[in-house]
């Protein structure tokens, strides 16, 4: 921790600080993101076949989110913090809506129809408004949580969830649960709870596999045991891992990748577009890809830890480890080390409404950093 | 302190409590993260070389490109089979989404019969490599193309595609000489090198087609291609291109092969000729024969069945799966046999009766000539076909030296060079009739025998090489087929391919038996007389194969019998006799007078020597003026 702030404070002097705290912009974080994308954008265009109109679009949609980040920057935390729960109880209803109204695919309804033909999913929505209630709960109760307030809090978290899990989207469910738990478990959530969750484990996987719906058991299934239906379900993940095993060290070369080029790497564009970086770029591309996110999760993480209250310390910190969280089980699902649930690679993946609330996440911290009154 | 917990909030605690948990949160970061870069060196390190050879497995595939076939001549360069530009109605079955939809429009455009639509689905369910195009319709007519032409572009994954495919110009009368090429069945590709085969559309039968496969074949050309997922051919790699397969001459006399098939007439029965002094065979008729052209790209069930169900078995080959007794044209090898065994000589006389006994008050075994023959002597007995006279001689000689001499003429066994099926016929011996009926030999046995009845069977191309045997003197040549392979005389295995001579303990017996055969036409008493009259000398022998037993006491009767038993009619004969360039055995099956193939050598002698064909086989003469 005393490193990256140094780093980072010494990085500082050399901008003009002052400026950038006027405008609310977080140069660093920034900085960060914008090397991201940039990577991103490079791997994209050869994962869509070189589909220039692919990347246009994507870079649209980047533009769309870099500019709902820095106008979130701009509202001061403690606005969103008293807009909090209003927007939770809103975004409860809409997913009430979503099971009954919903539109979708795949036998899946994640969808509002709005007029004008747009739609909206709101349970992408709640993976930020779900850590902005559990530190509304937090903001005017002192650390740590005691048991009450911790079955609380847990109760808001798995109504959504369950929720979402219904219409379903396993990996979106979550994601949400997840960035609920993590503002849980920075405030201070006692170690033996943690333990023996860890220990009842078991009991939650058996209740979930009773939940599931035979597609996602089947993703389970196939997780395990790939070679089981080569041609069928195993098909993605066999030629993930071969994608990735081929790339070698140094990768094939961009745009050389015969796996990605021919087809035979599914959804290349999107959930699986790391694949295509480890193909034509290697192991070495790929460390430098997880280098780039943890230089975000790392600027995310010192903004959490020196934010100026509990909500926002809260806040920033859940945000940014479930930034984290969706890059691991992307990476890890891609090359087999977990389950297939339909997590895109966040600011890299093509498309869905993931790009925009993952900028406005950065917006949010954005604006936690830099709303902070002088000391 | 605690009681003021709920009021007096340790704001700086509660700092230092969320950034501890961050720090743990980082840490725990930082080992997933190490977890991952783990994950991604195991797969891209360790594993590195598994999954670059799945990664080539999947995109590099091999193509098969079919060499052209090689071409069948006769000896004069006349093509007997040709390859022949097609274009063919193909679908690409991985492009087309609805196939009632498809028989529906295509319906519209041309006729496509059920069973080609059977036919094709069928195929469609055997492995194929994708995107391969399969035909649906072949040999378009120009009209049909027309129409298909025109809605081509309606059609995604229809295509007209230009093939070379067999053909058989001769048709029929050529069959079972050349055999044939046909759609490649699983059982085919269980010989062959299945990968060699896979851009191949048919693949050799029978005759020369199935015989020579290999050399006419050529060397398939194969690409190694860059593939989609979805199998579609994305860039060439590297190839080798194919070796176009070698062509076949044969020693086939187009004309004379034709001309013998018209000459059978509306007999069936089968003429096999030989040239004598290589032993290469110069016309394999089998008659009815059938059109090899419909096999080539898959016979359609009603053709075939047809054919199979025909009784006159067109299918078969009786050249070289006949069985026939080879009745008197066995005489003159029986008369040699008794010569070489001491038991018959030139000179010795012979008092032919109308039948002959074993024993007094015995079985009368009869001559075909009722009041008998008088006396004879060895000559006399070939000219008139004494039957009596081959009855004494068997009954004395015992079957063991008889099958020991006929089997130097290749009798019992079989004796092809390059054709595959034949059947050995039979050459009774003691040891095989004690084996089949666990009976003895009985001189009865041998009596049968000795005028080429009884046990003894052969096939016309067995008695036809044993007949170019002693056309040239007993200079004994396997029969064959092919005259050169690719321009280069045909070379066969362990020297079979060879001379192989028959030595008689007199060679002079040779000469003198030509001599007899010869009187066969000459004399005024030669059962083939009517044959006299050409300016060259021919050396022939009758006989008349009885097709059932007649009793003892029974009279042979044309009239009275149905025509599938009148007795088959042959004769062995070759021209000129003293330096003979054609030796001919020709069957016509319940036939009934020997006249018959005797006329049909002649015939044949005539238009072979003298090059007196009808002008109706013109085109089959050839452009190359032939080798003789």
């Amino acid at each position: 921790m005393a490193i990256s702030e140094s780093f980072y404070s010494r990085a500082l002097s050399f901008t003009n600080a002052r400026l950038w705290k006027l405008v609310h912009i977080d140069i660093l974080l920034l900085g960060s993101l914008l090397i991201l994308i940039a990577g991103g954008l490079f791997v994209l265009y050869s994962a869509s076949g070189q589909n220039e109109a692919m990347v246009e679009r994507q870079v649209l949609r980047l533009t769309v989110g870099m500019f709902v980040c820095l106008v979130l920057a701009q509202l001061p935390p403690k606005y969103m913090r008293r807009a909090s729960p209003a927007l939770f109880l809103f975004l409860v209803t809409l997913l009430v809506c979503v099971l009954l109204f919903g539109v979708g695919a795949k036998g899946a309804q994640r969808w509002l129809s709005l007029p004008g033909g747009l739609r909206f999913q709101p349970s992408e929505i709640m993976k930020i408004v779900m850590p902005m209630m559990v530190a509304w709960y937090f903001s005017d109760r002192s650390l740590p949580p005691t048991f009450k307030q911790i079955a609380s809090v847990l109760a808001l978290i798995v109504l959504p969830v369950f929720m979402i899990a219904r219409q379903p989207d396993l990996g979106t469910s979550l994601l949400v649960a997840v960035s609920g738990i993590f503002a849980l478990f920075l405030a201070g959530l006692g170690w033996r709870y943690i333990l023996g969750a860890a220990a009842t484990a078991p009991i939650a996987a058996y209740t979930l596999w009773q939940v599931m719906h035979d597609y996602q058991r089947q993703r389970v299934l196939t997780f395990l045991n790939p070679e089981s239906d080569p041609l069928g379900s195993g098909w993605n993940i066999i030629q993930s891992k071969t994608a990735i095993g081929s790339g070698g060290v140094y990768g094939k070369g961009w745009l050389e990748g015969t796996q990605a080029q021919l087809d035979f790497l599914p959804e290349s564009h999107t959930d699986f577009i790391i694949a295509v970086l480890a193909e034509e770029f290697g192991m070495l591309g790929c460390g430098l890809l997880i280098c780039a996110y943890l230089l975000v999760i790392a600027r995310g993480l010192y903004i959490a830890a020196h934010a100026e209250d509990n909500y926002a310390r809260l806040l920033a910190g859940s945000l940014t480890l479930t930034f984290f969280v969706y890059m691991f089980v992307n990476i890890g699902m891609v090359s087999g080390i977990l389950p297939v649930v339909g997590v895109p690679l966040p600011l890299v993946s093509y498309g869905g409404t993931s790009i925009i609330t993952i900028m406005a996440t950065f917006g949010i911290l954005m604006s936690i950093q830099t709303h902070k009154r002088a000391r | 302190m605690s009681r003021n917990h709920q009021h007096f909030r340790n704001y700086r605690e509660e700092q230092k409590l969320t950034q501890r948990r961050l720090i743990a949160a980082a840490i725990f970061v930082l080992l997933l993260a190490i977890t991952l870069m783990s994950r991604l060196f195991y797969l891209q390190v360790i594993e590195y070389e598994l999954y670059q050879t799945k990664a080539d497995d999947n995109r590099v595939m091999l193509v098969t490109e079919a060499p052209p076939r090689g071409l069948i001549y006769d000896r004069n360069g006349v093509v007997l089979a040709d390859n022949i530009p097609i274009h063919s109605l193909t679908v690409i079955p991985e492009r087309i989404e609805n196939f009632p939809e498809l028989k529906r429009v295509l319906s519209g455009i041309i006729e496509i019969s059920d069973d080609e639509w059977e036919d094709f689905e069928n195929r469609l369910k055997e492995y194929r490599r994708p995107f391969q195009s399969l035909t649906l319709k072949s040999q378009l007519t120009d009209e049909e193309w027309a129409k298909v032409a025109v809605d081509l572009y309606k059609l995604d994954g229809v295509q007209v595609e230009a093939q070379l495919t067999r053909y058989y110009p001769f048709g029929e009368a050529f069959a079972h000489a050349i055999g044939y090429v046909g759609r490649i069945t699983p059982r085919d590709l269980e010989r062959v090198d299945k990968l060699a085969y896979q851009g191949a559309l048919f693949i050799g039968k029978t005759g020369i087609e199935g015989y020579y496969e290999d050399t006419l074949f050529g060397e398939a050309g194969f690409s190694k291609v860059e593939v989609n997922a979805r199998g579609r051919i994305m860039s060439e790699l590297e190839s080798q291109m194919p070796v176009p397969g070698q062509d076949v001459h044969l020693h086939l006399d187009a004309r004379l092969q034709q001309y013998a098939y018209d000459l059978l007439g509306d007999y069936t029965g089968s003429v096999v000729a030989i040239d004598p002094e290589t032993g290469g065979i110069l016309a394999l008729v089998s008659k009815p024969g059938f059109n090899p052209n419909l096999f080539v790209r898959g016979i359609s069930v009603k053709d075939y069945s047809a054919l199979r169900l025909s009784t006159e078995l067109p299918l078969f080959n009786r050249a070289l799966r006949g069985g026939y007794p080879p009745a008197s044209t066995i005489k003159p090898f029986m008369a040699l046999a008794g010569l070489e065994y001491g038991h018959a000589s030139w000179t010795e006389r012979y008092f032919a009766k109308g039948y002959y006994q074993i024993n007094p008050n015995g079985r009368r075994y009869r001559d075909w000539k009722r009041t008998g023959h008088g006396w004879i002597d060895l000559e006399r007995s070939i000219i008139e076909s004494v039957d009596t006279y081959y009855y004494q001689l068997a009954n004395k000689m015992g079957i063991t030296p008889i099958h020991d001499f006929l089997d130097r003429f290749g009798f019992g066994r079989s004796t092809l060079l390059d054709l595959y099926g034949d059947s050995i016929g039979l050459l009774p011996s003691n040891e095989w009739k004690q084996a089949k009926y666990q009976e003895p030999w009985y001189p009865g046995d041998s009596v049968n025998v000795g005028i080429g009845q009884g046990f003894m069977v052969a096939t016309p191309m067995q008695i036809a090489s044993a007949t170019s045997a002693l056309a040239s003197r007993g200079r004994y040549f396997y029969p064959r087929m092919a005259k050169d392979i690719a321009n280069k005389p045909a070379k066969f295995e362990d020297g079979l391919g060879e001379e192989h001579d028959i030595i008689l303990k007199d060679q002079r017996n040779w000469e003198r038996m030509v001599n007899a055969m010869r009187k066969v036409i000459t004399d005024s008493k030669g059962t083939a007389r009517r044959l006299k009259g050409t300016q060259y000398n021919i050396a022939g022998k009758t006989g008349t194969g009885q097709v059932f037993s007649l009793q003892e006491d029974e009279e042979y009767d044309s009239e009275k019998l149905d025509k599938s038993l009148h007795d088959h009619a042959l004769f062995i004969g070759f021209a000129p006799a003293k330096k003979p360039k054609i030796s001919v055995f020709a069957i016509f099956e319940n036939g009934g007078s020997s006249s018959k193939p005797a006329e049909l050598s002649k015939k044949l002698f005539d238009a072979y020597l003298y090059d007196t064909y009808p002008a109706r086989y013109n085109n089959l003469k050839g452009s190359e003026n032939g080798d003789q």
